[in-house]
């Protein structure tokens, strides 16, 4: 009885052994006919561009894309390090490629990137139905959460306020407790770009400061305070709205997509007087919004079967135009000028100019 | 000293006031724990059970030959793509009276699945029989329509906080009064990999690639961790280095997975150049996490084998290796078996370490072998956990009871073989 057992894991053994042997010149092979396009990148366009995988998958003989969702630096990371097989054919961005992951990604043989923007999506500041409807202010939101404030004598003092009240003398008089994703979210950085440092530019003298001391400026704007009132909730937006509605005071930040999901339990404040509707932020009136992008690699469209059918469809009017599918999943379109000068220049893969 | 006397001293009743109290603390905590999971499990049964139950409107649907297939080729894939939109929206205004403008038959279209018209080609594809004639098909409501069957959707509140407006509650309505919705058991969830509509999404991908994970998995830590045990507990002296050996072990064992998942990455993907996102590379890192909990149970069953054994087979002239293999080995092998099940259960259950080898990621096909991508129940969970759309909430619940599920049936597994083959001394 035990020789059969030593025999077989003996074979199991060698199996495997081999089987790993085996593996490799099997993706040898493939490395030159890999049938199947690899995405990787930030977890907020994951939503829209696993829509147009699994659309496309459905709709034509190719196979659906594999999407992973790495988040927007991880995603350029994967993307810029290298061109063979096991490097990813597009990555996703919730922020644009920033020149030193250019330069990266040259350095590594990859020269022509297609740079293709997505649409909007706007950052917002929910809080529960069963409490009223904040009305802030960018400077609002800058002095309830940085973590140093003016002191209103052109110095700076450690954040001390702890009520809205305090921030505002016309807002209501609760504890200020808001619930943000961590820093190594596409989101929190976009909230601090444009929220935070928004806020931080009303001051003349903070303003001014740019000129003189960038790191100063930057330090100043982009800190989030460390104590009670912001509290890191995680990458998971859902947890944040089903907090929000355990804490009727309690502000969230999360995607337009979840608000809009979630419409019946959280509302959108307003932000300079701006509600967060999807009219809005197409528009651009409403601050907090910024722009999807993704980034394909140009070598690999000839190489990798299917990647110039998956921009022609993630292109298309269906998909991210102003009626398109992803609409329906929370995306917000570009204005039809656009989305056809971006189709335009997509489908003729222009390569990317960073200006 | 005579029972009474004890009992009636004062000594006496403090001792057993003291036995008593101990009893009601181990009942408590055993209560305790066991209200903490009665409490988790009742939770995500409660959200999860209504997953197993998906929506489906029946309508009656006329295959007709000229829309589908007006070449007559009857080529499957051209018929799994054909164009089934007109078809249904011509069965739904059957149906539903009143809808002419365009604005309106897109409206209606949308109480279907997105999913729905795959189905039927997929269908007539199977059976191109079925072409030009007329049939009743259950199709898949859309995720909205679902929730709303579910009582998840409150149609009192006001119709802008709604996806579902009133016009399409009407609609349901009257499918409702012909009997044409109705609630059926969910074969989706059991059979497609993800989507991103949460009324297509299903654990099928998710649990096979779990299963070749595991398989590559058993592969390599069974026969590495037994044959590591059974050398160091028989063969090798006590010296420096076995007993270096052996802390190194006991060290890898409380090594965090995450940290597997970095040297996965870094050492299959980077340095072998392995395929990233399939279960090769996962089974390989859950089989490094797993091979310390193996070789430490292993080993530990094979001490509680007792000497005399051995001592009684060299007597009689076996030599160390008969010794070994003809007699401890197949003694210990059930405890064995039991702690590589328990590894196995706990690599079922990682998510950590498969996040930095590319598991994590949307993958629609379902898995034909291990150098396919692939995803695993866990990672499915989290994905799903981090959906916006609302039907994903049940949906997640439903793949953790199915995960758990399976926990659990290995788990007994492992009691079973524990009670059903062990031997005591």
């Amino acid at each position: 009885m035990f020789k059969k057992i030593l025999l077989l894991s003996l074979i199991t053994l060698g199996l495997a052994a081999c089987g790993g042997g085996d593996i490799k010149p099997e993706v040898a092979a493939s490395s030159e006919s890999r049938d199947q396009i690899k995405i990787v990148g930030s977890s907020t366009v994951y939503p829209f561009a696993t829509t147009v995988a699994e659309n496309f998958g459905r709709s034509t003989l190719f196979k659906t894309p594999i999407v992973e969702s790495t988040g927007s630096g991880g995603g350029l990371k994967l993307f810029c390090s290298g061109l063979g097989d096991n490097h990813p054919d597009i990555t996703n961005a919730s922020r644009r490629i920033k020149a030193s992951e250019v330069e990266r990604c040259a350095e590594n043989g990859i020269d022509d990137i297609v740079e293709v923007k997505v649409g909007y999506d706007g950052i917002v500041m929910a809080n529960s139905r069963k409490s009223n409807q904040m009305n802030l202010s960018l400077k609002d939101v800058f002095l309830a959460l940085a973590k140093d404030v003016p002191d209103g004598s052109g110095g700076l003092k450690p954040n001390n306020y702890k009520t809205w009240k305090d921030v505002n003398p016309n807002l209501i008089n609760n504890k200020i407790e808001v619930m943000g994703p961590p820093p190594t979210s596409g989101t929190r950085d976009a909230f601090v770009e444009l929220a935070m440092e928004g806020g931080c530019k009303t001051f003349d003298w903070i303003k001014a400061l740019k000129k003189t001391d960038k790191q100063a400026y930057k330090s100043l704007c982009h800190t989030i305070r460390e104590d009670e009132h912001f509290i890191e909730a995680g990458e998971n937006d859902n947890l944040i709205v089903q907090k929000l509605n355990a804490n009727p005071n309690a502000l969230g930040i999360f995607g337009f997509s979840f608000l809009e999901q979630n419409a019946d339990s959280v509302q959108g404040s307003t932000i300079n007087a701006m509600p967060p509707t999807f009219d809005n932020i197409a528009e651009g009136s409403y601050p907090v919004s910024r722009s999807l992008y993704f980034y394909v690699k140009k070598d690999n469209v000839n190489k990798v079967p299917g990647i110039n059918e998956y921009l022609v469809e993630f292109m298309s009017e269906r998909a991210s135009g102003p009626d398109g599918y992803l609409a329906e999943k929370g995306l917000i379109p570009m204005n039809p000028d656009e989305h056809l000068k971006w189709k335009s220049s997509v489908l003729s893969l222009e390569p990317l100019m960073l200006n | 000293m005579p029972d009474y006397i004890l009992s009636t001293s004062n000594r006496m009743a403090k001792r057993h006031a003291r036995e008593k109290r101990f009893k009601w603390y181990g009942r408590m905590a055993i209560f305790i724990s066991i209200a903490f999971l009665v409490f988790m499990f009742s939770a995500i049964i409660f959200r999860g059970a209504s997953a197993f139950q998906q929506t489906k409107i029946a309508l009656d649907i006329n295959f007709s030959e000229a829309i589908i297939d007006p070449s007559s080729s009857r080529d499957p894939e051209l018929l799994k793509r054909a164009n089934y939109k007109p078809i249904v929206l011509q069965s739904l205004s059957n149906v539903i009276p009143g809808i002419t403008e365009r604005r309106d038959r897109n409206r209606v279209y949308k109480l279907l699945s997105a999913g729905a018209v795959f189905d039927l080609g997929e269908q007539v594809a199977e059976e191109p029989n079925i072409l030009g004639k007329s049939k009743k098909v259950w199709l898949l409501a859309s995720s909205e329509v679902d929730l709303f069957m579910k009582g998840k959707i409150d149609p009192n509140i006001s119709e802008d906080l709604r996806r579902l407006k009133d016009r399409d509650i009407k609609w349901i309505k009257i499918l409702q009064s012909e009997g044409r919705i109705k609630k059926k058991f969910n074969t989706t969830l059991f059979s497609s990999g993800d989507s991103r509509e949460p009324e297509m999404a299903g654990i099928l991908g998710a649990a096979i690639g779990s299963f070749f994970s595991l398989l590559v998995c058993f592969l390599i830590a069974f026969p590495l961790g037994i044959l590591t045990a059974v050398y160091l507990e028989e063969y090798a002296k006590k010296n420096f280095l076995t007993d270096f050996i052996e802390v190194n072990i006991n060290n890898l064992a409380a090594v965090p997975s995450i940290v597997f998942g970095l040297l996965g990455l870094s050492i299959f993907l980077n340095f072998f150049n392995l395929p990233r996102s399939t279960p090769l590379v996962g089974g390989i890192v859950l089989s490094l996490m797993t091979l310390p909990t193996i070789i430490i149970a292993s080993r530990s069953i094979l001490r509680s084998i007792p000497q005399s054994i051995r001592d009684a087979a060299l007597g009689l002239g076996a030599s160390k290796t008969q010794t070994t293999f003809h007699h401890v080995v197949p003694l210990a092998m059930p405890g064995m078996l039991t702690g590589t099940i328990l590894g196995m259960a706990r690599a079922l259950g990682e998510t950590a370490p498969l996040l930095m080898i590319g598991m994590v990621a949307f993958i629609v096909d379902i898995p034909k072998g291990i150098t396919d991508v692939a995803t695993s129940l866990p990672v499915q969970i989290f994905l799903w956990a981090d959906s916006p759309e609302k039907g994903f909430v049940e949906r997640t619940s439903a793949a953790i009871i199915v995960l758990l599920a399976f926990l659990i049936l290995m788990n007994l597994c492992a009691v079973y073989l524990r009670k059903r083959l062990e031997r005591r001394w």
